[in-house]
């Protein structure tokens, strides 16, 4: 990151709290620089940088968004604003066995990184919480020293709409929930639903 | 030469304090006094509540506290924007407006076509009614300041919302967009209008009147004084002598007694203060007659939004977000009263209507 993307990136993340007008809270679990993997709800595209923002700052120095190539590096202006919150883009279309998705978090993220993912895949049209990919559960199989915190961002998808350009400035909240992790001999399909459920639990709690 | 440096700076600090004192030394010295009571208030209480933690209901000792810091926060800032001008007050007060807002359409479910509607409503109707309000002064603009929102904007967004094109719930959806716009906008930038306004008084010396010469931000300090005493004077009303509620099922606590109660006093409180330091352009009579006004229009806005707030399903608007202060809980009384302290003060005692 050169000091110019330092500089907007800071700005970015004031400007993202001042819109979002985000309160973050801490459910069972605190901020900790421990290897995670936030795994939220999506119904807007500001949701990766709000969550990001909402984060403390040492955290946000290693926390990457997972984000889709083909939006973030469609114009020099997405790209520069996804290398400022150090975005781990990811090509939606040419997936394959030697360019899979999971390898690629997998070694950018090493010792160090945290990710940001939306186990939905792309935005929900409805506003409601849909299926889950089962990378998550992949994932927690091939790192299963990754803490899995389930968040649940609300309000966000009157903020920012689908198919909307410009947002409106209402209230926002993210929260923050108890880290799952796999159990023994878990199937896929339990571990995915589990996850899921962790953050309607949040949905209903808040 | 050294010396005469030295005379030349202190006769040159001498006037800015004078000039300073001129902007309006009877208001800072009242914002002082409030303000102190109010510290001194804040203090007694914890310290109160350090000595008897075990007979002081906590729960209480909270409320109180955060309502004394509203207050002092309200208040200090208030005493702030005299010091920088009116310009300061617009934009502080745009500032308040444009977060209750944000609290009100946020508690307010609205639908995904209603989208592009409140875009205007924020980034449109809030900056332009504040630069009117800037100009209020004048006739012609104060036209433009007083039918914007009432006239322009309502209209303006029920046609934007039957352009979106979804018609389930139209009427419903227009109200409450109108409705946010009405009080978290229109009705709160009568507020800092005040220091615009042009006035007269009846001079009893010549038996005639002429022009009010003083800071006009004696009536905005007047207006948020006797909004916040009645809210004191309600409470106190409505503990030692309520009986009878207005209406159970929207306010738990705001009795017949307390509205009667704290209306006279405030009443009282202003012809008192008028009679002590001639602080409004009215007469004693007058003053106590706009501060009843002003304690009634202010229980009207605590009932009528806690009435939304029911039927929403929320106590406060505070706790719809945790951790953020609740603004449309602190200006409710001060919305309803600064419309009409506005006009009745402008009505009577208008410049432009003098001849």
């Amino acid at each position: 990151m050169n000091p110019s993307q330092k500089v907007t990136s800071a700005v970015l993340a004031l400007t993202a709290k001042l819109l979002s007008g985000a309160t973050v809270r801490w459910r069972g679990s605190e901020p900790d620089a421990c290897q995670r993997i936030y795994f939220a709800n999506h119904t807007s595209h500001l949701d990766a940088l709000v969550l990001w923002s909402g984060l403390p700052r040492q955290l946000r120095a290693v926390t990457r968004p997972v984000a889709a190539a083909d939006y973030w590096n469609a114009g020099p202006v997405r790209r520069y604003v996804a290398g400022c919150f150090n975005a781990l883009l990811i090509d939606r279309h040419d997936i394959s066995v030697r360019n899979s998705p999971l390898d690629i978090m997998l070694r950018e993220i090493g010792e160090t990184h945290s990710l940001i993912v939306f186990p939905e895949g792309s935005r929900s049209p409805t506003g409601e919480l849909q299926a889950f990919k089962s990378g998550l559960y992949y994932m927690a199989k091939k790192r299963p020293d990754l803490e899995f915190m389930p968040v649940y961002l609300d309000n966000l998808n009157r903020i920012l709409p689908r198919g909307e350009v410009l947002p409106v400035p209402l209230l926002s909240s993210i929260t923050i929930g108890a880290p799952l992790w796999l159990h023994q001999g878990e199937s896929k399909d339990g571990f995915l639903e589990r996850a899921r459920q962790a953050i309607l639990q949040l949905k209903e709690e808040q | 030469m050294a010396s005469a440096t030295t005379t030349l700076m202190d006769t040159d600090v001498a006037q800015a304090v004078q000039k300073l004192l001129a902007i309006d030394g009877l208001t800072i010295g009242l914002l002082v006094i409030v303000i102190s009571f109010l510290l001194g208030a804040f203090f007694l209480l914890n310290a109160l509540k350090r000595r008897y933690h075990d007979t002081v209901d906590p729960a209480m000792v909270r409320v109180f506290n955060r309502r004394i810091v509203a207050w002092l926060t309200i208040y200090t800032l208030l005493g702030v924007t005299v010091f920088l001008g009116p310009t300061t007050t617009l934009c502080f007060f745009l500032g308040v407006s444009f977060w209750a807002l944000r609290e009100f359409v946020t508690m307010t479910p609205t639908r995904r076509a209603d989208h592009r509607t409140l875009f205007w409503v924020f980034f449109v109707f809030i900056p332009l009614q504040y630069g009117l309000a800037a100009y209020s002064g004048d006739r012609r603009w104060f036209i433009a300041f007083a039918v914007l929102i009432p006239v322009y904007g309502s209209l303006f967004i029920s046609a934007r919302i039957a352009f979106a094109g979804e018609a389930q719930r139209f009427l419903e959806r227009t109200a409450k967009i109108q409705f946010g716009l009405l009080i978290c906008i229109y009705a709160l930038s009568h507020a800092p209008a005040l220091l615009y306004l042009d006035l007269i008084h009846y001079d009893s010396v010549s038996g005639q009147y002429q022009a009010w010469g003083q800071s006009k931000s004696r009536l905005l300090f007047f207006l948020v004084l006797m909004v916040q005493l009645s809210d004191l004077l309600q409470f106190l009303w409505d503990r030692l002598y309520g009986r009878n509620l207005i209406a159970g099922q929207i306010h738990a606590s705001k009795s017949w007694e307390g509205l009667i109660g704290a209306a006279l006093c405030c009443g009282a409180a202003a012809l008192t203060l008028q009679w002590l330091t001639a602080i409004t352009p009215f007469t004693i009579y007058g003053a106590a007659i706009m501060g009843m006004v002003i304690s009634l229009m202010a229980i009207s806005g605590t009932m009528t939004m806690s009435a939304i707030k029911r039927d929403r399903g929320v106590s406060d608007y505070g706790t719809l977000v945790q951790g953020h202060a609740g603004v449309l809980d602190r200006i409710d009384a001060i919305c309803f009263a600064a419309p009409i302290f506005y006009h009745l003060t402008r009505f009577f005692l208008g410049a432009e209507y003098a001849n």
